[in-house]
């Protein structure tokens, strides 16, 4: 019994044979490659407009503010700029994908971002963590955020009662929550961790900073240069980093969280090929529709697809790799996730209420190999 | 102005990009912290297959001005291709001053991409990315030099730029001393061409041999190649006297066996010094762990940058060649050896240019 196991596991993973997934893997290889031969001045241009139109709103924003009847205006704006410089350029640029440009303005070791996780301690928990185990349920510690259940195999606690709650706390909340998520509190509560000494020093001491300034800034300096309009200003920029941080939560979870989406186990995902993991980032991952400046103020995440694995490429390309990356999964039989937001959104939403309780199953990933094509032609 | 620019108010409001990134936004040649400059004219010395050019430069308010014989890092965008290139250039024009105009005087290589395309095709008006001047090849003393008595500079090709820097600076700044002119002390210019049609600032140079200022210029062409014999009619106790060399490896490597290991020669190179990390004969064992991407080599010897590239990563580099530090790395643990002076370092949590350092042992290098 165990024997066959063995076997069924060695011969096909995810429904492919490794010779099939050795072949994705090549051709997804060499879209990468021809990608990045083609990287050029439309894509510096490309980011130098987004990063001055980010600039654009910023300075109207904070303008706006000495004119109190265009508050809602200054928080549109300023809640814009935020948007932007979280997505399609601080997220895209700290993970290198610009630096090729040999612009220390875009160089991912030297950008930092509008919000309040430190670059350095990001980089570590995302670039590296979150982006090298994708989805392995006990490694990637984006699964659930330390503090949702978002898979059936984190065991239910009745602590999960609160998830809807939770998640609504995170989402209002996100640049916080993603700022503290390098401190690792569930090692710190499970007596693993110190927390704010040993590993978590140089964490808490970036963190302390970067917090220091943020809140410097967009709760005591700019308030108070708009003299009279004080609190007003104050509220602004506490609307608009909600807002941008109901928007970034929104997107995010809508790429890793959708029905379908796999997860994996740590046995499962040991000594993996080149292919296996494309292969998995690419089950772990959903995509969202929409229009061009939904892809734009989703930084491309849209296509969390094509990010997860090509986190280094210029976001910009995906639209256009997306449609080979799509060919490429037909032709393999895999699944090619994506729906327009409020599909994931429901999608995603449903998740959070239905994990709350025991037992439960969602839908799990509908991994179909080449053979369950050809059936399919078959029966048709 | 740019006090409230630099102060820590502004520089909290502008957090985290700096105010720089919001200047530039209106004018390129704002700036609080960053160093650009506008070119003002381009002035070509010589055609042919190398030409040269002189580059007329106005820097920003932030230019801390510079010691004559110092370079500054370029970092230019060549249209069509997006990527800065970073190079070394070192300031042809006299010491200046805070946000003063300099100039730099380049050759153009033939596949060279930077120097080609300043020479070839910049125009003025355009704006480039510059560090702060730096290097240590300067003139001891500024602006007279009262205790040097004797100087001498042996320079070759475009070598001649960090050398003109300085007789320019002497010459400006009146090289004299009790108001008598340079004081019967004397320099010595002795500068190694082509041809004479590729002699930069051959009129100027023609000019100081002709005026009476202490100043000897032996100009050398084709086939005259440096010979001790010669020098030491020049300036017989050559080894004693503070001596700036400059120029091609050929040329370097006869004037540093004519000094004999004398302290009153210093030099600078244009050229990166060959990558040789490993001593002759010897082998070298170790892994090198670039901890970031999770990938192990073993250690050939080659910089660790090139290793870097080998194993299909990509770090930033600019100059590959140790001076513009863009390549700077935090080597964990482990033991390296710096290329170009073969020193050894086995200390923890370092910053390393992994351009000109190669791995001596077992490594990890952040990347
Ligand atoms: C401290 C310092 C000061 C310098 N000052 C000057 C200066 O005043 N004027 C000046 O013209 N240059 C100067 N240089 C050299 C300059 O930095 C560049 O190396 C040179 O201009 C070539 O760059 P590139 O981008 O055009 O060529 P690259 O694109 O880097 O190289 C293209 C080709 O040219 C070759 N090459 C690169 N550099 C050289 C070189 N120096 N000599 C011969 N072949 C080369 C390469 O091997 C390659 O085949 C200085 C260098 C240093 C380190
Ligand atoms: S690339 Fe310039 S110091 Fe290494």
């Amino acid at each position: 019994m165990t024997d066959t196991i063995v076997e069924t596991t060695n011969e096909k993973y995810h429904g492919l044979t490794h010779a099939e997934i050795d072949s994705l893997g090549a051709e997804l290889d060499a879209l990468r490659l021809r990608t990045i031969a083609d990287l050029g001045e439309p894509d510096a241009e490309y980011l130098r407009k987004v990063v001055k139109a980010q600039r654009s709103f910023e300075i109207a924003g904070r303008a706006l503010f000495y004119l109190p009847p265009a508050w809602p205006l200054a928080v549109a704006s300023l809640s814009v700029s935020k948007i932007l410089d979280n997505m399609e350029i601080g997220h895209n640029v700290m993970h290198g994908q610009y630096d090729w440009m040999g612009d220390p303005a875009f160089n991912s070791r030297q950008f930092d971002w509008d919000t309040m996780a430190p670059a350095e301690n990001w980089k570590y928990g995302h670039n590296y963590m979150h982006h090298t185990y994708t989805n392995i349920v006990g490694k990637d510690r984006d699964v659930g955020y330390g503090i949702l259940r978002m898979d059936e195999d984190q065991k239910w606690r009745p602590i999960y009662l609160g998830n809807p709650l939770y998640a609504f706390l995170l989402m209002t909340f996100f640049e916080w929550g993603v700022a503290v998520h390098d401190l690792e509190a569930e090692e710190v509560l499970a007596g693993r961790r110190p927390l704010f000494r040993g590993e978590n020093a140089p964490i808490w001491r970036r963190l302390r900073k970067k917090m220091g300034k943020q809140i410097l800034k967009d709760y005591v300096l700019f308030p108070l240069l708009t003299g009279p309009f004080f609190l007003s200003t104050l509220a602004g920029n506490f609307t608009a980093n909600i807002i941008r941080n109901i928007w970034t939560f929104n997107i995010i979870f809508c790429g890793h969280f959708p029905a379908g989406v796999a997860t994996f186990t740590e046995e499962e995902t040991e000594n993996e090929t080149r292919g296996q993991w494309y292969l998995r980032q690419m089950l772990g991952s959903a995509n969202i529709t929409g229009s061009k400046l939904m892809h734009v103020m989703s930084g491309n995440l849209s296509h969390q697809i094509e990010h997860h694995l090509f986190p280094d490429i210029p976001a910009r390309r995906y639209p256009e790799m997306a449609v080979e990356v799509q060919e490429i999964c037909e032709r393999y039989g895999l699944p090619y996730n994506t729906g327009s937001l409020p599909r994931q959104l429901f999608s995603v939403f449903k998740k959070i209420v239905r994990l709350a309780f025991p037992g439960g199953k969602t839908p799990a990933a509908p991994v179909r190999g080449p053979q369950a094509v050809i059936d399919d032609s078959l029966a048709a | 102005m740019s006090a409230i620019l630099r102060s820590r108010l502004v520089g909290a409001l502008a957090s985290p990009h700096g105010v720089d990134r919001y200047l530039e936004r209106f004018n390129p040649m704002w700036a609080a912290h960053e160093v650009r400059a506008r070119i003002v004219s381009i002035h070509r010395e010589t055609d042919g297959d190398a030409p040269v050019a002189t580059l007329t430069l106005q820097p920003t308010s932030t230019w801390r001005g510079h010691q004559a014989g110092q370079h500054v890092l370029v970092g230019v965008e060549i249209p069509g291709v997006a990527k800065r290139y970073t190079r070394a250039f070192s300031i042809s024009s006299a010491a200046s001053g805070k946000g003063e105009r300099f100039t730099l005087t380049i050759r153009a290589h033939d596949e060279g991409q930077v120097s080609s395309y300043l020479v070839r095709e910049a125009a003025p008006g355009q704006i480039i990315h510059l560090s702060q001047a730096q290097g240590e090849f300067t003139l001891v003393e500024s602006p007279a030099t009262p205790t040097i008595s004797r100087l001498l500079f042996i320079t070759g090709g475009s070598g001649i730029t960090p050398a003109m820097s300085m007789i320019r600076t002497l010459l400006r700044d009146g090289y004299q001393r009790d108001g008598v002119a340079h004081a019967g002390r004397k320099v010595t210019f002795l500068h190694f061409a082509r041809s004479a049609e590729d002699q930069i600032f051959a009129d100027e140079l023609a000019e100081i041999a002709a005026a009476d200022n202490g100043i000897d210029v032996h100009l050398r062409y084709g086939d005259q190649v440096f010979s001790e014999f010669e020098l030491r009619r020049l300036v017989a106790d050559y080894r004693d006297t503070d001596t700036w060399l400059c120029g091609p490896p050929g040329l370097v490597e006869l004037v540093k066996a004519a000094y004999d290991d004398s302290t009153r020669l210093r030099m600078e190179f244009f050229k990166p010094a060959v990558a040789r990390a490993a001593r002759p004969g010897e082998e070298i064992e170790g892994d090198i762990a670039f901890t970031r991407s999770g990938k192990t080599v073993a250690a050939s010897g080659a910089s660790i940058l090139e290793q870097a590239e080998q194993a299909g990563l990509t770090p930033e580099f600019g100059c590959r060649m140790g001076i513009c530090f863009s390549c700077t790395r935090t080597k964990t643990v482990g033991t390296v050896r710096n290329i170009l002076t073969g020193e050894e370092s086995a200390v923890p949590d370092e910053e390393v240019r992994i351009c000109v350092t190669a791995a001596a042992g077992d490594c990890h290098i952040d990347l």
